[in-house]
């Protein structure tokens, strides 16, 4: 008995990907009744949906941002890898080590198996739980650096030429973009296992994500705010600030700052140069392409599906493997996350 | 090569030149010799490489990736060496790179047809940052903004005693790489190296933008008049140990302009502007940028380019040094020399009459032929100084003309502004309601002017050619442009001398753009 294509139960639709027996969507564009979120990124967790299934990171996380009221009238947390029936959908989550909380979705109808990703990476990240592969029918994969240039080096290299650089201009503080969800607390972890023992000081608009990591668990070291801290102690010190906050004065404390930007957008000179960056640093919490096309390849799909990114090399080279691919065409993520200038964080 | 590498990287972002001193400083101070002596010539230009042609890095990499990707990544990236740095296959674990020393070395007894194969060796050792500063040493094109001058700033800082920048110049052009002997010399462990007579470089004295209020404060009666030339600021030194052209950054160019060179059978150090003459008359400045970052000039193109240069200041006369003199006086001595000695291939700057604001004004207006881009105003009783000393001189650019005209297509940039859009053709209303492309303009923009166009392309597109991207007609630009000439290679019939973006209106409708008519009416006169 052959199973009915993935398309006639999982349809794009203009609020998302539908799932029609399940009556879900998941990251839905607009407010809808049902939604399964995969992550609590602004562009994949949207305000005002009526029941709400995700990790309880994940809820506890679109709590603190978009407000008790606006991240869903019912939350229903689901604990990764335990699974639940709806309309005949057995559906479950599994880690996607993008941020904390972030998960793929697993479903199975009549058979057949498709995952959705969600936005996911396959460097270890102390921050969250790492990706784990779940062999399917049809993958359905985001391609945010899917061209074969971007191959992240491993971040920790990166931590050691932001370490290398606050050797050399110890009198300069270091000013470093990270998105204000999961970059942010990443960067702090990395700098942590790399020894840097000193308080990190942050934009007031990081502070309280931070400070929910901490208390799911995530310990982050000491932690100060910018406003109140002393010319003299952010000589040489690490803050952290959203990228949208690199280009404005909004502190005329920092000593001649060195302005870094912790994105995978950097492994590109023009970009990083686009964003008047001194000291960019390649740390991304998207898969790079090794990593996208190893992972097509262990979900054993004879099918994938291409969300949001650059859809048309993915999907070339997948084809090239004797897999079927094609891209969903959604519009609506990465390009609106605004807060990273265009990045999906 | 993962120091020179890594210093690269750095140098890339850096603009501050104090930073930059910084970063020269660690290396030169970090890396043992050659490497760092080697790494010092690559900066400044003193490396004379077998090099590798874009189309034989185009072969290398076709060899190793899909090609469609490849065509993909490239479109994206927009340089060369940096797609090619980052698709080429990853080096195996504990790879070690080739030194810079090894490199150099190795290039300098590798015949030509094998320097490919050889760079492919040396690329399957290195990481993406050393596979980057590879490609970019052997295709000749480092371009992070240090000149050579700055190099021998962070060298004078080396030792612990400082020697003076003056001093290395005085010693420069007697030294070959890897500098040995000059480390020595600055670390304190070796003599002063003997420059033999070798002519050395000078830093020029530089002008100040003259800006509305300074025009309206300034006592003409003490200033002369010259035009300023659109070419290359260069430096001639010669003399009985031998003769070099520098630019501006202390650049030895002598090798890329063997015409002028020839023409330097004299004891002095002048100053002056390189430029494109033919019969007489100005070339435009992409026919001076054809002669210029050469390593050598072939026949064809010094017969078909021929340099000259217009000279308007003297810094020495044989040995005496001249720059404590006022202008006047230097001046007097250079028309005296110039008529004595006569030499080929160069000019005397004219002076210009200074006859009140409006004349003066009228004059810089009215100058908009190929090689002038306005005038320069010099203090009388100015001694030549080394920098850019304040109140002295001044350099007064012509307004631009401008129009405003409506976007039509876009493309990626390459190089520094690869995969962004920001090659803009851009056009405007005819007669019949259509839009004629009347230009092409890649600069002018700020930083988050081109990060708006950019979004603003991907977001309004409506077509794609290839590379190219054509828009909506509704976004608005003020383009300058420093003349209009006509063209019959243009379908509008006017082609527009370096047209850069002005501003965005995003507050003008396109139907309140110019009309072609408007453009054809800025027309110069008698430069058909």
């Amino acid at each position: 008995m052959s199973a009915p294509a993935a398309e006639t139960w999982l349809q794009v639709r203009p609020e998302g990907l539908y799932c029609v027996p399940g009556d879900f969507f998941i990251d839905p564009l607009r407010a809808v009744p049902r939604a399964v979120i995969t992550h609590a990124h602004a562009d994949h967790a949207r305000p005002g949906h009526g029941a709400v299934l995700a990790s309880a990171e994940t809820l506890a996380l679109m709590r603190a941002r978009l407000g008790a009221g606006a991240a869903g009238a019912r939350q229903q947390p689901v604990g990764l890898g335990e699974a639940l029936t709806l309309g005949g959908v057995r559906l479950w989550l599994a880690p996607a080590g993008h941020v904390l909380g972030s998960a793929q979705v697993a479903m199975e109808y009549r058979g057949q198996r498709v995952v959705v990703s969600g936005d996911y990476k396959r460097a270890a990240d102390p921050t969250c739980a790492g990706f784990e592969p779940v062999r399917c029918d049809v993958f359905v994969t985001e391609a945010t650096f899917a061209l074969p240039v971007f191959r992240h080096p491993r971040a920790g290299d990166e931590i050691v030429k932001l370490l290398a650089s606050l050797a050399l201009f110890p009198e300069r503080s270091h000013l470093i973009g990270c998105y204000a969800l999961g970059k942010s607390q990443r960067v702090i972890a990395l700098l942590r296992q790399a020894g840097w023992q000193r308080p990190i000081y942050l934009h007031g608009t990081l502070m309280p994500l931070c400070r929910l990591y901490e208390a799911l668990g995530v310990p982050l070291g000491e932690l100060r705010p910018v406003i109140g801290a002393t010319k003299a102690e952010l000589a040489g010190a690490v803050v952290l600030a959203p990228p949208s906050a690199l280009a404005d004065r909004w502190s005329g404390r920092l000593a001649d700052p060195v302005t870094a930007l912790a994105s995978g957008w950097m492994q590109v000179r023009a970009r990083a140069r686009a964003r008047g960056v001194e000291l960019p640093l390649v740390i991304s919490d998207h898969a790079d392409w090794d990593a996208l096309n190893a992972t097509i390849d262990e979900t054993g799909a004879a099918e994938v599906w291409v969300t949001h990114g650059a859809e048309e090399a993915l999907v070339h080279a997948a084809t090239r493997r004797g897999v079927r691919a094609r891209a969903l065409r959604l519009i609506g993520y990465g390009e609106e996350a605004g807060e990273d200038g265009g990045e999906a964080p | 090569m993962k120091p020179f590498a890594a210093l690269l990287e750095r140098l890339a972002f850096t603009q501050a030149r104090g930073a930059k001193l910084a970063l020269l400083q660690r290396y030169f101070a970090a890396t043992p010799d050659p490497d760092r002596g080697f790494g010092l010539a690559a900066l400044t230009g003193g490396l004379r490489l077998a090099t590798a042609r874009p189309a034989q890095i185009r072969a290398l990499i076709a060899a190793r990736t899909d090609p469609e990707l490849f065509a993909l990544a490239y479109d994206y990236v927009g340089d060369l060496a940096e797609t090619v740095a980052l698709m080429w296959p990853a080096a195996d674990e504990g790879a070690a790179p080739p030194g810079l020393a090894e490199v150099i070395a190795a290039l300098e007894r590798t015949p030509r047809e094998a320097v490919p194969g050889q760079l492919a060796a040396w690329l399957d050792r290195c990481d993406a940052s050393e596979r980057l500063a590879l490609l970019k040493l052997i295709t000749g094109g480092l371009r992070v903004g240090v000149s050579a001058r700055l190099a021998k700033v962070a060298l004078a800082g080396l030792g612990a005693g400082g020697v003076a920048v003056e001093a290395i110049e005085e010693v420069w052009h007697a030294l070959t790489p890897p500098y040995g002997a000059l480390f020595a010399w600055l670390e304190g462990r070796g003599e002063r190296p003997d420059p033999a007579g070798a002519p050395s470089f000078r830093p020029p004295m530089l002008a100040h933008p003259l800006e509305a209020d300074d025009f309206a404060r300034l006592d003409l009666a003490a200033y002369r008049a010259e035009w300023k030339w659109d070419g290359v600021r260069v430096q001639l030194a010669a003399g009985p140990g031998g003769r070099a052209l520098f630019s501006r950054g202390a650049e030895d160019i002598s090798a890329a302009f063997p015409d002028i060179v020839a023409a330097m059978g004299f004891a002095a150090v002048l100053d002056g502007e390189l430029l494109v003459v033919r019969e007489g008359m100005v070339a435009p400045f992409a026919d001076l940028q054809q002669r210029l970052n050469r390593k050598a000039a072939p026949a064809r193109l010094l017969a078909s380019h021929p340099a000259a240069v217009q000279l308007y200041d003297m810094l020495f006369d044989g040995e005496e040094d001249l720059r404590a003199l006022p202008f006047d006086a230097r001046r007097a001595r250079l028309e005296a020399w110039f008529a004595r000695a006569r030499p080929a291939r160069m000019g005397l700057s004219p002076l210009l009459p200074v006859a009140g604001r409006a004349a003066l004004a009228a004059l810089r207006d009215g100058a908009r032929e190929a090689g002038i881009e306005g005038l320069m105003l010099k203090r009388a009783d100015s001694p030549y100084l080394a920098g850019r000393p304040k109140g002295l001189w001044w350099k007064w650019k012509r307004a631009p003309l401008t129009i405003d005209a409506v976007l039509l297509y876009a493309q990626h940039g390459h190089g520094k502004r690869g995969g962004l859009y920001s090659d803009y053709t851009f056009g405007l209303w005819r007669e019949d309601g259509t839009l004629v492309p009347v230009g092409k303009a890649y600069s002018g923009f700020t930083d988050a002017e081109l990060t708006f166009l950019d979004r603003w392309i991907r977001t309004h597109t409506v077509a794609r050619f290839g590379p190219v991207r054509e828009v909506e007609k509704t976004l608005v630009l003020e383009v300058a442009f420093d003349a209009a000439q006509r063209s019959t290679r243009h379908k509008s019939g006017v082609a527009l001398r370096f047209p850069r973006i002005s501003r965005i209106r995003t507050d003008k409708p396109a139907n309140e753009a110019d009309r072609l008519d408007t453009l054809l009416g800025l027309i110069g006169p008698g430069k058909d």
